[in-house]
């Protein structure tokens, strides 16, 4: 299987180790991944909110790139990224006169076309495949896990559309596969106001306080998230959150693909785990999962 | 015409309503106000109007009233409103037409901070095609004058090897730049 992959600019820099991990999860998986060539940022949220075309015009571009490379489809593990190629493919082909503006944006027509997958479709479909249990090396036995699927992984169905929107289980279920043991609690798709994090600190502390909280006293150990932005939220600036609210927290804050590749066996260096802020090796030593 | 009882009342078509739904394609004036997309609204605590009241709102056709609000920056397109819409209004989209409109009337006393945030953001993509993370918390504490903005976190990140210290120059820049200026060029005509 060969796929188009959208690495999108938080996996560049702040998220080094999901870039890492994604790939060394995705070789396992015998998965190819080719980056696409003179790929752009897909404008995010500021894209969408500045003007409706830019929105649509600058994952148009990348996916125009994509269609000609002729793989299974785009992969992508940011939710935001995936997000935004998703909503421009859709925008394409529900009107004519969008893809009009869009061909004269690109200068080129793309037909919206090209399937996009999250990096979590991919893996949530392996890990009910007869031989995942087979690449297991290192059970992650006694850890308990809140997964976070935050907004734009599942919101709105219409442009995502891969599990379900108020109570997805894709997460839990890969958790559960590897041996964890996956937590109820009520925050899972509840926002963490990354999209506020530079203009209303405030809010963005608030709400991501209330996630890690909830996490917490529901009696995980740690967050596994599969958004390079959530993770940031939750983990860089956790020390704020614990200013801001008057509380302790200190819950670690794990890429999906970091746990299923400490599973599949690489090291904890190989994952980036030391890359966190809040470190999770002394969690996984007390779990009795030697890194 | 209108029977009382009926359930089913004409909402008086306004030219600000027509304007949000021709722009957005969204059909503002089935909105029954059942405050489902208020409920779950997890911003709902800060905001001046709640999101049922600016959908109310644009139906009577107070365009100066919903532009002036602070709801239309707080709003942090969670999407969870548009989700759970028994009409199926997609809030975010109109939120992002009426943000534009704010934008391009000077409506931004609400908050000014946000159309700062966009501005940097779009700033840094037209300069490297990608986001520069650093460039990006450079641009907007020099513009919106929060000087210390993240800077406590700039340490930390250097140490763990998550910040870019140059910025990687996409490959596609030139199509980025092509790609706004051509927009751009759409938009005035």
């Amino acid at each position: 299987m060969r796929y188009a992959f959208y690495p999108g600019c938080s996996l560049e820099s702040s998220a080094k180790e999901y870039r890492a991990s994604t790939v060394l999860v995705a070789r396992s998986l015998g998965i190819e991944l080719e980056e696409i060539p003179g790929w752009i940022c897909c404008g995010s949220t500021p894209g969408h909110m500045s003007d409706k075309l830019v929105g649509i015009a600058l994952p148009a571009h990348t996916l125009a790139a994509a269609a000609k490379m002729g793989t299974e489809g785009v992969l992508v593990s940011c939710a935001s990224c995936y997000s935004r190629l998703r909503a421009a493919n859709h925008a394409v082909r529900a009107s004519e006169a969008v893809a009009n503006q869009v061909a004269l944006a690109l200068g080129e027509r793309y037909a919206g076309d090209v399937p996009v997958y999250h990096m979590l479709e991919i893996v949530a479909k392996a890990a009910e495949a007869p031989d995942f249990e087979e690449r297991i090396k290192r059970r992650l036995k006694g850890l308990k896990v809140a997964s976070y699927y935050g907004c734009l992984l599942v919101r709105p169905p219409d442009i995502t559309g891969f599990d379900d929107q108020e109570d997805p289980q894709s997460l839990d279920r890969v958790v559960a596969a590897l041996g964890a043991e996956p937590i109820a609690w009520r925050h899972k798709v509840e926002c963490c106001g990354a999209a506020l994090a530079f203009t209303h600190a405030d809010v963005a502390l608030k709400l991501s306080g209330e996630i890690l909280e909830d996490a917490k006293s529901s009696g995980a150990d740690a967050v596994v998230v599969a958004c390079p932005l959530c993770q940031s939220n939750l983990d860089l600036r956790q020390r704020n959150i614990e200013r801001f609210l008057g509380i302790d927290l200190e819950v670690p804050v794990i890429y999906f693909t970091q746990l299923v590749g400490l599973a599949f066996g690489y090291s904890a260096g190989q994952l980036g785990l030391g890359k966190h802020m809040v470190n999770p090796v002394p969690l996984l030593k007390r779990r009795g999962i030697h890194v | 015409m209108t029977h009382a009882g009926s359930g089913h009342e004409e909402v008086g078509v306004t030219d600000f309503l027509e304007e949000v739904e021709s722009q957005t394609g969204e059909k503002v004036r089935i909105c029954y106000q059942c405050g489902k997309c208020s409920a779950g609204c997890p911003v709902g605590y800060v905001m001046d109007l709640l999101p049922n009241q600016v959908i109310r709102l644009i139906q009577l056709g107070l365009r100066q009233e919903v532009l002036d609000s602070s709801t239309i920056w707080l709003c942090a397109s969670c999407e969870t409103c548009a989700t759970r819409c028994p009409r199926e209004i997609e809030i975010v989209r109109v939120m992002d037409y009426l943000r534009q409109q704010a934008r391009l009337g000077g409506h931004t006393h609400a908050a000014r901070e946000v159309p700062i945030f966009i501005h940097s953001f779009l700033a840094n993509l037209k300069r490297f095609g990608r986001l520069y993370e650093p460039m990006l918390v450079g641009m907007y504490n020099l513009a919106s004058g929060h000087l210390t903005k993240d800077m406590d976190k700039a340490p930390a990140m250097i140490i763990k090897r998550k910040l870019a210290l140059l910025p990687s120059r996409a490959k596609g820049l030139h199509r980025m730049r092509q790609i706004l200026k051509n927009i751009e060029e759409m938009r005035r005509r």
